[in-house]
């Protein structure tokens, strides 16, 4: 039996883009993503990066691995080395820079990603779950990558570890410029930071457009076995009880100054 | 690559052969093998053939899935079927070099070849018509004997069909490492022996901890299920022979003594 994992797909992102990738589990995000630095070959059609075809005849795979830096599930099962610091070392190694200039990169990343001086010398695996992900988030961040794509991140964090790793993401994004492709199964995160959202739905791309347009249709998105963010059924809610708010909202704080808009104006009415 | 680990793969169709008892393949599989190497000559061969050829129809597995684990041994085959070929003294076909083949090389290495083919085709057939489950109860209750003379026959079978359950699991887990650090720029294929033995060392380290962490959590979930050991421990399904069985366990029989008798024909 064979079937297709993924099927009329083609899409553009553009440098510096924020872009949340969604989907019901086995809709073919992880599969998707794989394509993009190259892990997978298409049956099919083909992926460029910066006009580029990757899979053209002669192009450097491992040096597209550089620039397109992908964070897997559970990245912290591909921690290996005997401290954090050699590990992180470990992806601009690779891309043949010498130790020294290996050594810099690995302490500007693992700053970035937040993990505190005191555990660069120790073994990986006396770290705590969440200092594990940033180790091995920072072990992508180390190859300076233009692109930086993220497979669930927060997956099994707690809810403080989730909110520093996607502000830590957030920032790499607003500082450097680096584009940002994230996977997730939550609505509220990619709601918060996404620029553009592409919904995934059994291998096919049903929805590519900013959060407000593509929360408007939340009703496919439930037979999707996805849904919008909590706070937009709450505005539906709102709306279905006649008051006039905007329904595409997405994130807590639009929702309050929407809210505090529409009470002035009805205060100011009366 | 790894996906061509055939070990343990189970083929899912109805079918006589699916429906025997464990025990009775795995007689049934002995007593193939014991048969093909007592006997030798065409008429032992033929009837060997249509064993087999009959037993396949019968498990409705498709063929070329039997032959997949062939692969696994081709080079072995190829190693024997030469030495076979060149180094049997006899009448000589022709030389190149210092090496002749003869007459007595090429059937000697013909019928090596049909053994060893037969022997793998046969248990592959076991394995696919054979969930490891059955497989491993089939031989907790076959040596069940063995209790006697304190082998600890059900700790072993429970190893061995912890171990084959793993296989798919472990597979599967160095594919998404070896990816992981692909992505990190990690090359496999280049260098001299060396420095391939080094770059497998991220694959290896994260594999091993995710082997023992896997075994630990598992070793936990079963205590917490009470798991004892084979002490008082009943089963869901007990293995009990049904006629079918006894039928096939006839069959067998007759099958072996036509073989010994081949051994009588002259040619």
């Amino acid at each position: 039996m064979e079937s297709y994992a993924l099927r009329d797909i083609s899409f553009e992102i553009q440098d510096g883009e924020f872009i949340g990738l969604i989907g019901h589990t086995g809709s073919g995000k992880s599969t998707l993503i794989q394509h993009l630095n190259g892990l997978m070959r298409p049956s099919s059609g083909t992926v460029y990066f910066n006009g580029e075809d990757i899979f053209g005849a002669g192009y450097d795979l491992r040096a597209l691995r550089g620039k397109v830096g992908l964070v897997f599930q559970y990245p912290e099962y591909q921690l290996f080395e005997t401290d954090v610091l050699a590990d992180v070392k470990y992806g601009p190694k690779n891309m043949g820079l010498s130790d020294q200039e290996a050594e810099e990169r690995a302490k500007e990343a693992l700053a970035l990603s937040g993990l505190s001086e005191d555990f660069w010398t120790r073994s990986p695996f006396e770290l705590s779950g969440g200092q594990k992900r940033r180790a091995a988030i920072a072990g992508v961040l180390a190859m300076e990558p233009q692109v930086l794509i993220l497979d669930e991140p927060t997956a099994g964090l707690d809810p403080r570890g989730r909110d520093e790793i996607l502000e830590t993401v957030s920032q790499l994004h607003k500082s450097r410029h680096v584009t940002i492709i994230l996977v997730s199964h939550s609505m509220e995160d990619i709601a918060r930071y996404a620029d553009r959202i592409l919904v995934l739905n059994e291998g096919n791309l049903q929805y590519f457009d900013t959060p407000k347009r593509v929360f408007k249709y939340y009703r496919e998105l439930e037979k999707m076995g996805l849904s919008a963010p909590q706070i937009t059924y709450l505005m539906h809610g709102l709306r279905d009880e006649g008051i006039d708010v905007d329904t595409s909202i997405g994130t807590i704080e639009e929702a309050r100054e929407e809210i505090l808009r529409i009470y002035e104006k009805n205060r100011i009415k009366d | 690559m790894l996906r061509d680990i055939t070990i343990g793969q189970y083929y899912p169709v109805d079918s006589p052969i699916h429906r025997l008892d464990p025990r009775v393949k795995l007689a049934g599989t002995m007593v193939f093998l014991i048969s093909l190497f007592v006997t030798s000559g065409i008429a032992a061969y033929v009837l060997a053939t249509l064993w087999l050829g009959t037993l396949i129809y019968l498990s409705r597995v498709p063929f070329r899935f039997i032959t997949k684990g062939l692969k696994a041994i081709l080079i072995l085959l190829i190693i024997s079927v030469s030495f076979n070929l060149f180094l049997t003294e006899g009448r000589p076909i022709f030389r190149i070099g210092f090496l002749t083949m003869t007459w007595e090389g090429l059937s000697l290495a013909f019928f090596m070849a049909v053994r060893l083919i037969y022997l793998v085709i046969a248990s592959s057939l076991m394995t696919l018509t054979t969930t490891p489950n059955q497989l491993t109860d089939g031989l907790e209750k076959g040596l069940g004997f063995l209790k006697r003379f304190s082998v600890p026959v059900h700790e072993i079978s429970m190893m061995m069909s912890i171990a084959l359950r793993f296989i798919p699991i472990l597979i599967e887990e160095t594919d998404k490492i070896m990816k992981a650090q692909t992505a990190r720029g990690a090359d496999f294929e280049s260098g001299n022996l060396i420095q391939r033995a080094k770059s497998m060392v991220p694959i290896l380290v994260p594999l091993f901890l995710s082997a023992f962490r896997r075994a630990s959590d598992l070793a936990m979930a079963m205590e917490a299920r009470c798991y004892h050991g084979g002490e008082g421990r009943t089963k869901m399904k007990p293995l009990r022979y049904e006629k079918r069985d006894r039928i096939a366990y006839g069959i067998m029989v007759i099958y072996f003594v036509l073989m010994l008798c081949t051994r009588f024909l002259p040619f």
